[in-house]
């Protein structure tokens, strides 16, 4: 069979498109904002019946809603946009052909049909049992088909990754190491497939539990293997909207990584220490012991927290040498303020990075500490973290990128630029009030995915102190602030993937390369090649920055110990 | 070049560290440290930790113990139609709690200073144990007695309430736990 090798150059970045591998991407994407409409939608009944003073929905139909509302965002929008990111990573940074398109078509089509399987199995009604379905409650075993299919199909995609970056290699479409950004897209695809493993091994055997094939599932071993999976999965995330981060510092700043040994280095401890992270699940659970508690939540040592602290640092470093060699040198903070705020790609990115720093990172390490758990463990606190970490940090980094997209890889103009100068700030800072409201709600004990905390009607009821109704409310009011922020962001896309302008280039043609070879692209206009050496304050490339980190160290320590002086008022436990 | 693009030196991996750099990956790993070691530090000093006593069991057993405990320790009925038993264990001794779809078994009534250690089992599906105001929150599973030795500090009524979604009556859920002096 001949391959394709037929590719258009982006005028305006030097961008080369293999046309198979952008074909999956556009699809990919857009099937990805479709499931992200469908988890907006869902949004709604969630926002307006957790949110006291509404109560929308009836109990049977709100966890039938939290159901859908978690798979649909936390696994189907999220992995389809992955895949696209991990096609463009591979094929497009690497200026290659994809590997096999027949097979990630193939790919495509097992996770599309798994996607609506489980929705299928979820709006039957037998099916609410949340993303995590813990055994021994049971869901109608097409929900875990579902699951199984479009986890194959994942599997498939992150394989015709891995082939595409043997085909560039071997190809020669590029010489030395791989850029920084496909690095970190390794990175998500490795955890991927290690993830994907452990879902299988729990989800074939539920599976078979749901046809009455195998009659019992141990609850703890359940938890412990669908957490490899469940909670590695958010570790996909948090490699890729990296990734992003890194991706669009150089887009917009053609910032380069303050070294490349340490980036590599951070994505690196990912791989070796993330998929510890099922103990975080099971802090409280019995039958495990506090060693293997402390090793596995800590990620063996907080590595991987060291990690992300390091991201955290050299993203927005990258991004301040870049502004003070445009000279933006003035003082610590001259390169922030002069930074495009109303380009959404920049705003989206920034408010992501600071939201999953301070909200989501903090947080996610309360959470994971063996002791502090228990004041803390399946309250909404919870939904509270992880919507700092996967709405704001992984979320909202690719709406930012869409920004990106829509005229380099639909080529169209985006249709209202002034609602997407202000979406980034609309979703964003809505859910930075979700994210606080719903763990100002948790700290003082409210349970998460609970129909009614009022409890109105039970034999023995307990009342929670008006500030949980206030911080409902305030998450309720949050939450719809962020729900039109994310109908901003659908319709725009929506708007002009399908009726926006086209953009027109003179001369526009997919080229056939030669063989093994792409086609060379034109020099990248903003692209800086070194960042000399500009030294600022305290004889730091970054001082700027360095000074924001001393800020969340800051508020890391307080917070930390601030859990813990709670956690002594509690009642002592052995 | 940019993070987009390949590295521009070929051993990228001898370039000198930024000093911004180093200094924060010195002072992050410090603080790594103090969250690892704070977990195990407790465990000596700290008052807050679960032991993870716990064993395998069946619902019969659990059901049997929790059954005994009852009949000896009754102190009164509560609830109205609905019977539901107040038990008085001795302070020190063993407690049992049953949760299952959508109830607590019984009501416990201890005492302030004393401590008891707390069986707690689900007979079916997964619930999880949530005391309030204390904001005491831990996982209950079908099939492991979880064993937890508790000092309740003032006297008082506390709300239990289940917080691992268990069906379509989990709200209703809820159960009461009685601190004497």
């Amino acid at each position: 069979m001949a391959v394709n090798r037929m590719f258009r150059t982006c005028p305006t970045t030097g961008l080369v498109f293999h046309q198979p591998a952008e074909r999956l991407i556009i699809v990919n994407a857009v099937t990805a904002v479709v499931f992200l409409l469908i988890g907006g939608l869902l949004a709604l009944g969630v926002v307006l019946t957790r949110w006291p003073a509404v109560h929308w929905l009836a109990a049977d139909r709100f966890y039938q809603v939290l159901t859908a509302h978690g798979i649909n965002m936390l696994i189907f929008w999220i992995i389809f946009f992955e895949i696209a990111g991990l096609y463009f990573c591979s094929a497009v940074l690497l200026k290659s052909r994809l590997a096999t398109p027949r097979m990630a078509w193939a790919g495509y089509g097992l996770m599309l049909i798994g996607a609506l399987v489980n929705n299928y199995a979820v709006l039957r009604g037998d099916s609410s049992v949340m993303m995590t379905s813990y055994v021994p409650m049971s869901a109608h075993w097409s929900f875990y088909l579902g699951l199984i299919l479009f986890a194959v199909g994942a599997l498939v995609a992150c394989f015709v990754f891995f082939g595409t970056l043997v085909v560039a290699k071997s190809e020669r479409t590029y010489v030395g190491s791989v850029p920084l950004v496909t690095f970190g897209a390794i990175t998500a695809a490795i955890i991927a497939v290690f993830t994907i493993a452990s879902g299988a091994i729990i989800l074939i055997p539920t599976f078979l539990w749901s046809l009455g094939l195998i009659s019992h599932i141990d609850p703890l071993m359940y938890r412990t293997i669908w957490w490899a999976f469940g909670h590695s999965s958010q570790q996909i995330n948090v490699a890729a909207h990296i990734s992003v981060w890194y991706a669009i510092a150089a887009i917009v700043f053609g910032a380069k990584p303050l070294s490349e040994r340490v980036s590599r280095m951070a994505f690196l401890l990912y791989i070796f220490f993330l998929q510890l992270a099922s103990a975080h699940h099971l802090l409280v659970d019995p039958g495990l012991s506090s060693n293997w508690k402390i090793f596995n939540t800590s990620y063996a040592m907080y590595l991987a927290v060291l990690a992300s602290m390091v991201h955290g640092l050299t993203v927005p470093g990258a991004i301040e040498v870049a502004q003070r060699e445009k000279g933006y040198n003035h003082g610590l903070f001259q390169w922030l303020r002069k930074a495009p705020w109303g380009n959404p790609v920049f705003s989206g990115m920034f408010i992501s990075l600071i939201g999953f720093g301070f909200l989501g990172g903090i947080s996610g390490v309360m959470m994971g500490t063996e002791q502090l758990n228990l004041i803390i463990h399946n309250t909404l606190y919870v939904p509270g973290h992880f919507h700092a970490t996967v709405v704001i940090g992984t979320t909202l980094a690719f709406m930012a990128l869409t920004y990106f997209l829509i005229p380099v890889l639909f080529r169209r103009e985006v249709m209202f630029p002034g609602m997407a100068k202000w979406q980034p700030y609309v979703f964003g800072f809505g859910m930075y009030g979700v994210a606080l409201f719903l763990m100002a709600a948790g700290t003082l004990g409210v349970p998460r995915r609970d129909w009614d905390i009022t409890f109105a009607g039970n034999t023995f009821p307990y009342e929670f102190p008006g500030a949980a109704f206030l911080m409902l409310g305030l998450a309720g009011i949050s939450g719809l602030i962020a729900i039109v922020g994310g109908g901003m962001y659908l319709l725009n896309t929506v708007g002009s993937v399908f009726l926006g302008k086209r953009v027109v280039t003179p001369g526009f043609a997919y080229v056939r390369a030669a063989d093994g070879v792409a086609p060379a692209p034109k020099p990248v206009s903003a692209a800086i090649t070194g960042h000399g050496s500009a030294v600022g304050a305290w004889g730091l490339v970054a001082p700027g920055t360095f000074s924001f980190a001393m800020v969340f160290l800051a508020s890391f320590v307080l917070y930390y110990f601030i859990n813990w002086k709670y956690l002594a008022t509690v009642w002592p436990l052995k | 070049m940019t993070a987009i693009h390949t590295p521009t030196e070929r051993v990228w991996w001898k370039q000198p560290l930024d000093r911004a750099e180093l200094l924060w990956i010195l002072i992050a790993l410090a603080w790594c440290m103090v969250l690892f070691f704070m977990m195990p530090y407790w465990h000596l000093y700290g008052k807050q930790n679960l032991a993870n006593e716990a064993y395998r069991t069946g619902p019969e057993q659990f059901s049997k113990l929790t059954d005994e405990m009852v009949s000896k320790y009754k102190v009164r009925e509560e609830g109205g139609d609905l019977k539901v038993p107040v038990v008085h264990p001795p302070a020190g001794g063993d407690a049992y709690l049953i949760a299952r779809l959508w109830s607590w078994y019984p009501i416990l009534e201890l005492e302030a200073g004393k401590s008891y250690r707390i069986h707690l089992m689900s007979m079916d599906y997964q619930h999880g144990f949530s005391l309030q105001p204390e904001n005491i929150n831990i996982q209950v599973l079908p099939g492991y007695d979880h064993v937890i030795t508790v000092t309740p500090t003032h006297a008082g009524t506390y709300g239990i309430v289940c917080n691992e979604y268990c069906g379509i009556g989990h709200s209703t859920m809820t159960s009461k736990l009685y601190v004497v002096k």
